[in-house]
């Protein structure tokens, strides 16, 4: 049910991007996807190859379509393939839109998910110990450096980040590097993105899970954990973390399906060629067709990411499971 | 028999735990339990004694905030177990369980005796049961805990305890989850969880306030199977003197942090000696008169506890406030006074005042 | 060259200005940096050391050459690429008939021949080039280069409706008509139906002009003027792998990520006079953090920007600094400039238009677009140095550097009574808003118009819409845009390359339109018909000088600087020279690193 309404959404916002925002704009798609030149038959060639003069609801049919049995675009001669799936054509690059989110998707899918493992480890932990010396030193100035980590801007943290640890220290040769081409030089190239996107996140997951461990350890189910005689790894680690896992995941659920859609900021200081990255150029260039595709994939990775939610909520939550 | 020791108010506690006097099953002696706060300390408890004999059943009642649970909670040595941050319980007195002083004891000795030598019943089974694990899972982590026994021996030990507390087809309902269980099952798993143990102590801290009136009877018939079963010491903390009435052998009964009024049940119902204990018995619905007309609640709300009222802490809600002379009951805190045989209260009012009240003025409205 | 290379990176980063304090104090607190990353390559050449002339001349072979950019190609193709850093660059695997030489200055603009062995015969009074292909000319596949696949790479650029983005000047000189429809769409068994191209047999080609153009060679030198071999065009994706005629090839490309070349084995060091071909592998890496990538470069990880559009704010600050001996400081070939378009009143009155150009504060304009350094000497005229023709600022009608880049207010406010408005009059800046130097420089005009009465508002439009914006008359007029801010390169450094699509009548257009000023003088116009047939290059060098006085003493003009930028080049570069072939940039065909 919630997948089927997020599919309509995602087509409606597909329409919207694609055919009422140019409207809107009163420019001449064709024009938008042919660039600068103003020459007459460019704009003609674009026109014929996306069919443009056709009826808008053609043409949404014809992009998802596309998707699912391929497409051909000609035009004065010229025919472009553009095979199953196919999410479009981008006439400034000439590629089709799927091998470019195929190549791009597995860079942000590692920046996010390291930088996940990290956020997951270091700010729950904090938040944990946070919440467990609540008002001591710890607690605040842990708190204080999450406020800091939320507050500051990413691009700023990243400047800040190279600035310090490959411009000054020299310790880090930051820049992509494909894993293929040298694992080390990878790591070395995807470590200070992963801790400066993991900086952000971790602030803020240190700060939920304080706030929700403190209201898990009021819960009188601990103080029966405690009656009971259970030690106090026990009660905390067991007991009150199932709890508390439960929000976390939510969020964690979210933000890697927000992530997967692009961590523009983080792919463009650090000139990852992720989605992100991908997405900012093609909004930069008006490159219709890239945003299209990216939209579609990020839709379909917050959708992906809310099932998933929903399956852990129940295997977490129990009384999930009834309805 | 249950011996209820006279005030040992003496402040501060004794450098070397001695040895318990009476060699009663608990001894609770001088106990306080105080909490700082941005407010200032709030005094819970203030220096409480008692003691209580296995087989016996002690009732412990008063108003929410009277320090009831407090008291439970801090013979449980639960203020001191999940205590985190900076502000911590400041509790003192002397706790003896079994000839054993508990709050000089290292806390992890303490906890290996709660939920084996002492066991508690909460309030509301709904939110004192974890919902994400399922009943049968939660008995036998209790009943692992305190024996090396394997999953399946445990398995089989709470469909046992669950059969015992009457709950039916008890090797199915073991795999069931809190939130799939009544209000009146809930309790009964959870009885059947405290008492996995066979624990010598249970403290059942309002064992039936969640519950339908009905199923509460039922709760408390358990209870008291049960401990004739056991023969476990029974702590039962309690607003409603109803509850006591059916279970408790003798009642405490705590205004403001401390005793005002103990002895054993039929001396408490029939020949109370305390204004406050009046009031509750007033409030107290009776299946056989007409309710709305009965009940009589003690006017105005509990003191404070961190500016507890000058003199007697009850003054102010006290209708016979004024009858002693000096204004003795607003600078003088009374002592816990013998009334009779193993009945103790605290009030300024003289006996035969107080009599004279109980059988002219209070005992007739009842 | 358009206003396209001036698609610029640098979006304007917040957090940028904040950093760049950072930034240096790090690499103070540091220290190390001398000892340690700069160490790759030795020392530097010094400051401008490259500006104009050669720099660690070499002839050693070997080495990778490490470009970095923000920008990738518009297009690899021969015939769609705009963007002169492309050209530039596609002089790697492209070859032309005539080419400019490689040598540093305004010798790199003079032609050479490069396919042909010498340059065109000229006959039938400027109507007939003909030239003769050299031998051993190659393909990466070994094959000859012939004279039709010259006329085939030519060819495409009637395919518009395929192969958009790229020059079209041959397409309009050689077939004003339209009558031919490219390639593609050609009917003639080989392809080459095109008439005004003639291949009697492989190695002479000859061009037929329905009329004379003396920047005809100047145009075949452009590299949309490359042969491709028919059986290699893949039409509209030819630009993913563009199949080689000099001495590089692709190995790979990964567009906005990456590009490798690697030798042409096939490319014959005999054959090809003007390309030393010194690295034996190029490799280009696109960034999307330009202070990023000027950071790297100052490192030393890369050689030089591929872009060559100069280093950023923060970079420059800090390579100004610590390696000043890195970095040259040539003219771009630009002109930064306010144009007045003359169909928005008051500015059809030259007097309105000359009081704007009066009062402004050229000083602060300088400033505003970078300084003295940076954004390049105040501009006096509209003919850029690079230009024949230009005098520079020899030539200075509204005694502009006289006065020291002062208002001369006095005469702002005689020319506004001359005007007709005394109190002055309201009018709107048009600027884009995605050049915050641009909006710099808006307001810097907007301050020193308020204090002679005359009231701007700024309009910061959407910058990646010029063409349908600024580029649409009836637009300009509907939004009031009295005054637009601009800035204009060469194609190629001639008057006509240049100034044509600005000035001359026949160039106004609906949409795409670029004569913003809206001038159809007569007198201009016939200079550049005399211009298009005048084959003596002292002549034309008169023509030009002459219309940039018509231009400037019709008022559409006010000029901010002759820009300048700030390059950077590594100290492993060799053969290092700025040209003005490419307006100031380095010569990418003859760059090399030392190991």
């Amino acid at each position: 049910m919630a997948v089927a309404v997020m599919l309509v959404v995602i087509v409606v916002v597909v329409f919207c991007i694609f055919f009422l925002i140019p409207q809107w704009t009163g420019v001449d798609p064709a024009t938008m996807y042919v660039g600068k030149t103003s020459d007459a038959a460019a704009v003609e060639g674009i026109r014929q190859k996306l069919a443009l003069d056709e009826p808008i609801l053609i043409q949404v049919f014809e992009f998802f379509k596309g998707i699912f049995v391929g497409r051909t675009y000609a035009a004065g001669g010229d025919v472009t393939n553009c095979a199953m799936p196919c999410f479009g054509y981008s006439f400034r690059s000439e590629q089709a839109i799927w091998p470019v989110l195929t190549d791009r998707l597995p860079v942000t899918m590692v920046l996010a998910l390291g930088a996940a493992a990290l956020w997951l480890l270091f700010g729950v932990a904090a938040g944990v110990l946070s919440a467990l010396k609540r008002g001591t030193l710890w607690d605040r100035s842990a708190m204080v450096v999450a406020l800091a980590g939320v507050s500051l801007p990413i691009f700023f943290t990243a400047m800040v980040s190279l600035a310090v640890f490959d411009y000054g220290l020299g310790w880090i040769d930051s820049g992509f590097v494909p894993f293929g081409d040298s694992p080390g030089a990878w790591f070395q190239g995807m470590l200070l993105p992963w801790v400066t996107l993991a900086f952000l996140y971790a602030a803020m997951y240190a700060r939920i899970t304080r706030a929700t461990m403190l209201e898990v350890m009021g819960e009188d189910y601990i103080r029966t954990a405690r009656a009971k005689g259970l030690s106090e790894p026990v009660v905390i680690g067991k007991h009150a973390m199932r709890s508390t896992m439960t929000p976390i995941l939510t969020m964690l659920g979210m933000d890697l399906g927000a992530l997967i859609g692009g961590a523009i900021l983080t792919e463009t200081a650090f000139s990852l060629p992720g989605l992100g990255q991908a997405v900012l150029k093609a909004i930069n260039e008006r490159d219709l067709p890239v945003i299209l595709g990216v939209v579609l994939i990020t839709s379909l990775a917050v959708i992906i990411a809310n099932l998933v939610v929903d399956i852990l909520y129940a295997v977490i939550d129990p009384r999930v499971r009834l309805s | 028999m249950t011996e209820l020791s006279t005030s040992g108010a003496a402040p501060g506690e004794p450098a070397v735990p001695a040895s318990p006097a009476t060699g009663a099953f608990l001894d609770v002696r001088d106990l306080k339990v105080h909490f700082p706060t941005d407010d200032g300390l709030v005094k819970s408890v203030d220096g409480l004694s008692f003691t209580l004999e296995k087989g016996r059943t002690l009732g412990i009642v008063g108003e929410s905030g009277s320090g009831k649970s407090v008291t439970s909670l801090g013979i449980m040595g639960l203020h001191t177990a999940g205590q985190y941050g900076r502000r911590k319980a400041q509790i003192s007195g002397e706790i003896w369980l079994n000839g054993r002083e508990l709050l000089s004891s290292d806390p992890d000795e303490v906890r290996k005796l709660r939920g084996r030598d002492m066991a508690m019943i909460f309030q509301d089974p709904l939110s004192a049961l974890h919902p994400y694990y399922t009943i049968g899972k939660q008995i036998v982590e209790a009943y692992r805990v305190h024996h090396a026994v394997d999953r399946k021996k445990a398995r089989t030990r709470a469909i046992e305890m669950l059969d015992r507390v009457g709950i039916p087809q008890p090797d199915k309902r073991v795999d069931s989850y809190p939130h799939e269980f009544s209000g009146g099952m809930r309790q009964r798993a959870m009885i059947a969880m405290s008492l996995v143990n066979n624990p010598q102590l249970l403290i059942a801290d309002e064992p039936t306030t969640a519950l339908d009136v009905t199923v509460q009877a039922q709760i408390l018939d358990l209870i008291r199977d049960l401990q004739t079963e056991f023969g476990s010491a029974v702590i039962v903390i309690t607003h409603d003197l109803g509850v006591v009435a059916e279970l408790a052998d003798d009642i405490l009964v705590m205004y403001g942090g401390r005793c005002v009024e103990r002895g054993p049940a039929e001396k408490v119902f029939y020949e109370p000696r305390h204004p406050y204990t009046w009031g509750l018995l007033g409030s107290m619905p009776r299946l056989d008169r007409d309710q709305t007309e009965r009940l009589i609640p003690v006017k105005g709300s509990p003191p404070s506890l961190i500016n507890v009222p000058s003199g007697c802490a009850f003054n102010p809600r006290c209708p016979y406030a004024d009858l002693p002379k000096d204004d003795v009951t607003r600078t003088v805190r009374p002592e816990l006074l013998e009334v009779g045989s193993r009945h103790s209260a605290a009030c300024h009012l003289s006996r035969e005042q107080r009599e004279r009240i109980w059988t002219e003025e209070i005992a007739p409205k009842l | 060259m358009t206003t396209r290379r001036n698609a610029r990176r640098k979006q304007a980063v917040a957090a940028a200005a904040v950093v760049a304090a950072l930034l240096s104090t790090a690499a103070c607190g540091g220290g190390e940096d001398s000892g340690g990353k700069k160490g790759k390559g030795g020392a530097a050449a010094g400051f401008d050391a490259a500006n104009n002339k050669v720099a660690n001349p070499s002839a050693k072979k070997g080495g990778t050459l490490k470009f970095a950019g923000a920008q990738d190609a518009d297009s690899w193709d021969t015939t769609r690429g705009y963007y002169g850093f492309v050209w530039n660059f596609m002089r790697y695997y492209s070859r032309q008939l005539v080419t400019g030489k490689t040598e540093p200055g305004k010798t790199g603009a003079e032609l050479t021949p490069d396919l042909a062995t010498e340059r065109a015969k000229i006959t039938d009074d400027g109507r007939t080039y003909t030239y003769t292909l050299r031998d051993g000319i190659t393909w990466e596949d070994g094959k000859p280069i012939t004279s039709q696949d010259i006329k085939y790479g030519i060819e495409r650029q009637w395919a518009q409706d395929v192969l958009s983005g790229g020059p079209v000047y041959l397409r309009d000189i050689l077939d004003p008509k339209g009558e031919y429809k490219g390639p593609y769409k050609d009917t003639s068994k080989d392809k080459l139906g095109l008439k005004a191209i003639e291949t009697p047999d492989e190695k002479t080609i000859i061009f037929k002009l329905p009329k004379a153009n003396s920047d005809f060679e100047e145009i075949l030198a452009l590299t949309s003027s490359s042969p491709v071999r028919q059986d290699k065009d893949t039409k509209s994706k030819y630009g993913l792998k563009p199949f080689s005629s000099g001495p590089y090839k692709f190995q790979s490309y990964s567009p906005n990520k990456s590009l490798v070349l690697v030798r042409n084995e096939n490319w014959k060091q005999s054959s090809d006079p003007v390309r030393k071909a010194l690295p034996d592998k190029i490799t280009v890496n696109l960034f999307s953090n330009a202070d990023d990538m000027d950071n790297k470069l100052l490192a030393g990880d890369y050689d030089l920007d591929i872009n060559q559009t100069g280093l950023s704010p923060q970079g420059r600050t800090k390579a100004l600094k610590e390696h000043k001996d890195n970095l040259d400081n040539p003219v771009s070939g630009y002109i930064r400039y306010a144009v007045f378009p003359q169909n928005v009143a008051p500015f059809d009155n030259i007097d309105c238009r000359k009081a704007v150009i009066y009062g402004a504060d050229h000083k602060s304009l300088q400033t505003a677009r970078g300084g003295p350094i940076a954004g390049g000497d105040i501009g006096t005229n509209m003919l850029p140095p690079s230009v024949p023709g230009s005098e520079g600022q020899k030539y200075d009608p509204y005694g502009t550097t006289a006065n020291d880049g002062a208002p001369d207010t006095a005469k702002a406010k005689a020319a506004l009574k001359a005007c007709g408005k005394p109190n002055g009059f309201t009018t709107t800046i048009a600027v884009r808003n995605n050049k915050p130097v641009e909006v710099a420089t808006a307001e810097s005009l907007q301050a020193s118009l308020g204090k002679i009465g005359i009231k701007a508002e700024i309009d910061q439009y959407d910058g990646s819409q010029t063409t349908g914006i600024i580029g649409n008359p009836s637009v300009v007029k509907k939004k009031n845009y009295g005054i637009i801010i601009m800035g204009w390169g060469p194609d190629f450094p001639s008057v006509q390359g240049y100034g044509a699509p600005l000035w001359d009548s026949s160039y106004i257009l609906e949409s795409g339109n670029n004569n913003f000023a809206m001038i159809k003088d007569k007198a201009i116009d016939a200079n550049f018909d005399k211009f298009s047939v005048e084959l003596d290059r002292e002549k034309k060098k008169a023509i030009a000088t002459e219309i940039n006085h018509q231009v400037m003493e019709g008022a559409y003009y006010l000029p901010f600087v002759f820009e300048k930028f700030i390059n950077w080049r590594s100290a492993r570069l060799t053969n290092v020279y700025s040209t003005d072939a490419y307006s100031g940039m380095y010569d990418f065909a003859s760059l090399g690193v030392v190991k």
